[in-house]
């Protein structure tokens, strides 16, 4: 099989998969859980509990409110103690429904067994349905609520479906070990998803530095009709959704439109995996894969349960937090910081970063050599320098015709600067200016 | 050698005749139709180029002046000439006296190091609008100053600068030219140009909208919306967690009491603005 | 307290630094084979060019209050270019005088690294060129690992004897001498193999991409191998060409220049390609033999024009 890619930019990053061996674990459970009512794009759920309410493992304490909102269930059994709101990790406050646990009770109906389940139902409305009241969205970071992906608006078809386990972003090893350990249940995933879009046709990406995923899902797609599997090269942003869709298919998303345009739908292999727990098991999404990595001692997966703290996940891995200098929600090249240990684990979580002092100190910045390495590295074709110079000199009415609307905020640029000019930070200025600006006309 | 001089001079003065002829029938034909009145408006005008009127420049705003009727006039303000040019072009237009008062920027917020201290360490551009994407702020108030300084930036007069004791920026009544950028450019919409009343000014230096026990874990100096400045004058607005004082209510009359009655010091009252000579006029 | 910085929180390892290091290494063998072939001349010359480059970068950037980027090696590789294309036995006032050129006027003037139109080096070397002919064009004969050895004989170089050529005679420098280097000509120049060590090594570290040294190569190796095809003179020695001046050195080390250079693929072939034709008609029509340094600086003004009309494609714009 000859590994895909996508044809502009790109660069070669030292992936750091250092847990990239460690078994799945589940790690313990958090005496309080912080579960904030938007983990998604779009409006906030309608909490329907009330203080002091028992709750058990997945029961709904917020309602979708539209269809741009995704359910919330209760990720432990307990006490609703309040309905606060919380630092989410970067200052501003969230509202969390905070359920004190006592034991681990769960609502009836789910299946906790490993039993793999193959029949899938043949009804695509109730599937639908079924990912729609389990409160799914992309688990990849975005937050998409995933039945609004599959629901294709009238007028638009789709003719390949794309399960995105590229996870180029270095450090995180979630959508791996899934691979590895849960292979037949993501294929039985797609398979529903392909159902769903009535194609046969779906594509699953992953890296070549996966080499057992890759191994294991191959044999194991051989059995069903309907997906394959692709090798992609190990470039980052490979993930990216418009790098995957250009590099399986050859086509383009076109500017300043959705991937649906392309005909194509792409999901993250730990949805899919949701939406097999969700449809063959009935568990609605009240846990997931999160990597605990960086600079520390034993890097690891840990299945933990949505709305548990940072601090725990820190505490139980015995991370020295005196000598931390950085904890990253998410991957280095794309995560963000959080100030606040208290922010909890949510739908889009999929790592934790942590790097020590001495290594989360930014480079000093030099001044700008010229040499194009930026042009070369963004994936989209822009020109970050560019648009640097836009944004230093306040010419923001060029920002439009540099296309500064199409960065996708990979980090590449900044990542390859030899004189270590934030590029990115310009690119994110550029952007505000420019929306600003097109608001005012 | 006399004949070659001649020549030479012949030649040269017929190509100048020539291009003379040329410059006058281009100049006749590409004239471009200016009033009088434009003319003497752009004459008036600073010449500084700057666009921060809202036109492309000094020779638009003139010809937008000139053209303008009673109502687009109110629209129409150098906020660099100040009040001393739109005076005479009042008297050039001829349209009576200006009814602009004297303005100028304020910081509405008080998130000073000692107010607000720190909770967070920023390390990366500085930059408030970058800062803004990934964190609430150095002090965790998601709508204070994020002392990093975009403002100081962007004012091309010079009259904002950040104070090192207190990490807010400070204005300078003498240079502050109503120009409006920095209002433009805070991420957080922090500061609003407000009318000068006989040297005086008040308004509240807050703009956090959290209530008011969320809000003063963060600051000392946050407005709390206990609503007694509203008690002292109706027009006072409370909503949202936050007071507003609109620029109706008159500093002279109400500013001490204002500035003595909020418990928190959010209230800012000055009193001793004195503008720079060119824009008071 | 933690950190809040932005993405992305990880950085290359590449700086401006090591860049400038690994271009500095890749001279190496350049230098090296000029102090076998020069001997303590061209020592005398590395080391004037080299100190008097970093002198006035220093002095420069505290005088002109730029920021002082003395320490990111740039002014040492413009040094060791400099004196590369100088010849061995030039005076030291000279090259002090060409290293100012270089560091003041053609960089610092500009606003300092990254910020100059034309590259340093050339403009030095083309400065003293013009004011010091005489001195800039006497080559002498390489002493082979004759370190001490000051005898000052002069060699024509074989560009000069290429160019004098009549149809009827026949070029007789032997190829190996002129990959080795052991002809006459500036310091750096003469040695092929030693250049192409380091061009090798600078791809290998990636410090710059094959376009640019390829297609001037390539573009003027065409444009001499027509003329062959066309008059059938033995002045249109391809090989010996290519060989023999500065064309490698350019090519490989200052054409490539980050500064002066365009920044896309498209940009650079373009450069190249104009740098090659200039070469070529300098070299084949114009009074002087050798047009590498000309050729450069003349598409150096035209780099902002190129940057500004050969740009990346952008994703999702759709392809013409």
């Amino acid at each position: 099989m000859k590994a895909k890619t996508f044809a502009i930019g790109g660069i070669h990053i030292n992936k750091h998969k250092l847990s990239a061996n460690t078994k799945i674990t589940e790690l313990a459970l958090p005496d309080v859980v912080y579960i904030p009512v938007k983990q998604h794009i779009g409006a906030p759920a309608k909490i329907i509990v009330k203080i002091g309410d028992k709750v058990k493992v997945g029961t709904l304490l917020a309602e979708a409110d539209g269809v741009f909102s995704a359910n919330v269930f209760s990720s432990v059994s307990g006490e609703v103690a309040k309905i606060e709101e919380i630092n989410n990790g970067q200052g501003y406050l969230e509202t969390v429904i905070t359920i004190k646990r006592e034991g681990d009770v769960f609502e009836e109906g789910m299946d906790l067994t490993d039993n793999l389940i193959t029949d899938i139902l043949d009804d695509k409305e109730e599937l639908l349905r079924i990912i729609t009241r389990a409160g799914i969205v992309g688990m990849g970071g975005a937050g998409f609520p995933t039945p609004i992906k599959n629901n294709i608006p009238e007028g638009k078809k789709v003719d390949t479906l794309i399960v995105n386990g590229i996870e180029c972003e270095p450090y995180l090893t979630t959508d791996g070990r899934l691979m590895i350990e849960k292979a037949e249940q993501i294929i039985i995933g797609t398979r529903i998803l392909n159902k769903i879009l009535g194609i046969q046709n779906a594509v699953i990406a992953i890296d070549e530095n996966k080499p057992r995923a890759i191994a294991r899902l191959h044999r194991i797609a051989k059995r069903y009709v309907g997906v394959n599997v692709q090798k992609c090269k190990s470039i980052y942003p490979q993930g990216g959704e418009k790098q995957l869709i250009n590099a399986i298919t050859g086509r383009e998303v076109p500017s300043g439109k959705l991937p649906i345009d392309t005909n194509c739908a792409v999901q993250n292999v730990a949805t899919v995996y949701a939406i097999y727990e969700a449809v063959q098991k009935h568990i609605p999404l009240f846990r997931r894969v999160v990597t605990l990595s960086g600079n520390i001692s034993h890097p690891c997966n840990y299945l933990v349960r949505i709305g548990t703290p940072i601090s725990f996940v820190l505490k139980e891995s015995n991370i020295p937090l005196e000598k931390v200098g950085k904890i990253i929600s998410g991957g280095p090249m794309m995560g963000r910081t959080i100030s606040s240990l208290e922010a909890p684990i949510t739908k889009t979580t999929s790592g934790i970063t942590v790097f020590l002092e001495e290594n989360s100190y930014k480079p000093e910045t030099t001044s700008c050599l010229r040499c194009g390495k930026c042009v070369d590295a963004c994936p989209m074709g822009l020109m970050p320098l560019n648009i640097r110079d836009a944004v230093e000199h306040n010419e923001f009415q060029n920002l439009k015709q540099l296309h500064v609307q199409d960065c996708i905020l990979c980090g590449s640029c900044s990542y390859v600067c030899p004189a270590k000019i934030p590029l990115l930070d310009y690119c994110k200025i550029g952007k505000y200016e420019l929306s600003k600006l097109q608001k005012k006309a | 050698m006399i004949t070659a001089l001649i020549l030479n001079i012949v030649t040269l003065c017929s190509i100048a005749a020539l291009a003379a002829v040329v410059l006058y029938m281009v100049s006749k034909k590409f004239a471009v139709e200016q009033s009088a009145l434009e003319t003497a408006v752009f004459e008036v005008l600073p010449h500084a180029n700057c666009g921060a009127c809202g036109k492309a420049g000094c020779q638009d705003f003139a010809k937008a002046y000139a053209q303008a009727g009673t109502e687009e006039l109110q629209n129409l303000y150098c906020p660099v000439g100040g009040r001393k040019v739109m005076q005479k072009l009042a008297a050039l237009k001829g349209s009576g006296t200006l009814s602009i008062a004297p303005t100028c920027a304020v910081l509405r917020c008080n998130g000073t190091c000692q107010n607000a201290p720190d909770k967070m360490v920023y390390d990366g551009l500085r930059s408030c609008r970058v800062a803004n994407d990934i964190m609430s702020g150095k002090s965790g108030c998601p709508n204070g100053c994020l002392r990093l300084g975009d403002c100081v930036q962007v004012c091309q007069f010079g009259a904002l600068r950040i104070n090192p004791q207190t990490g807010i920026p400070e204005i300078d009544y003498h240079k502050c030219t109503s120009c409006g950028a920095c209002v433009k450019r805070c991420p957080r919409g922090l500061f609003e140009i407000r009318p000068i009343v006989k040297g005086q000014q008040v308004y509240v230096a807050c703009r956090n909208k959290q209530k008011g026990s969320v809000a003063r874990k963060n600051c000392t100096s946050a407005c709390i919306a206990c609503g007694k400045c509203a008690k002292l004058n109706s027009e006072i607005v409370v909503e949202n967690n936050l007071a507003y004082i609109p620029a109706s209510v008159s500093p002279i009359e109400y500013g001490q009491k204002l500035a003595d009655e909020c418990p928190v010091k959010a209230i800012h009252y000055r009193k001793d603005i004195v503008k720079g000579e060119s824009h008071e006029g | 307290m933690f950190k809040m910085s932005t993405s992305p929180h990880i950085n290359s390892k590449q700086t401006t630094q090591t860049i400038m290091r690994d271009v500095i290494v890749a001279l190496s063998p350049a230098i090296f084979a000029a102090l076998c072939f020069f001997g303590i001349n061209a020592l005398i010359v590395l080391v004037t060019s080299v100190s008097s480059c970093v002198f006035f970068e220093y002095f420069l950037s505290r005088r002109l209050g730029l920021k002082n980027n003395t320490f990111d090696l740039s002014a040492i590789v413009t040094g060791v270019l400099l004196a590369l294309n100088l010849p061995a036995t030039m005076p030291i006032w000279m090259t002090i005088l060409g290293a100012f050129m270089a560091i003041g006027v053609a960089k610092m003037a500009f606003g300092g690294i990254g910020k100059n139109i034309f590259n340093p080096a050339l403009v030095g070397r083309v400065f003293l060129f013009i004011s010091f002919p005489v001195q800039m064009t006497t080559w002498v004969k390489p002493h082979v690992l004759e370190f001490f050895n000051l005898d000052a004989a002069t060699a024509a170089t074989p560009l000069a004897s290429l160019k004098h050529l009549t149809v009827a005679e026949q070029f007789n420098t032997d190829y190996l001498s002129l990959f080795l280097g052991n002809i006459g000509g500036s310091m750096g120049e003469t040695s092929a193999l030693a250049l192409l060590i380091g061009f090798i090594w600078m791809l290998k570290r990636k410090i710059i991409t094959w376009h640019i040294p390829v297609c001037y190569v390539g573009s003027f190796a065409v444009c001499i191998f027509i003329s062959a095809l066309l008059t059938g003179s033995a002045r249109f020695d391809v090989l010996a060409h290519i060989l023999s001046g500065g064309l490698l050195l350019g090519a490989i080390f200052m054409a490539t220049d980050y500064t002066t250079s365009p920044m896309t693929k498209k940009g650079k072939i373009i450069f190249a390609v104009g740098c090659g034709v200039i070469t070529y008609i300098i070299r084949v029509f114009g009074s002087y033999p050798e047009g590498v340094s000309f050729a450069i600086l003349i598409m150096n003004a035209f780099v902002p024009l190129i940057d500004r009309y050969f740009i990346q494609y952008i994703y999702g714009t759709g392809r013409k």
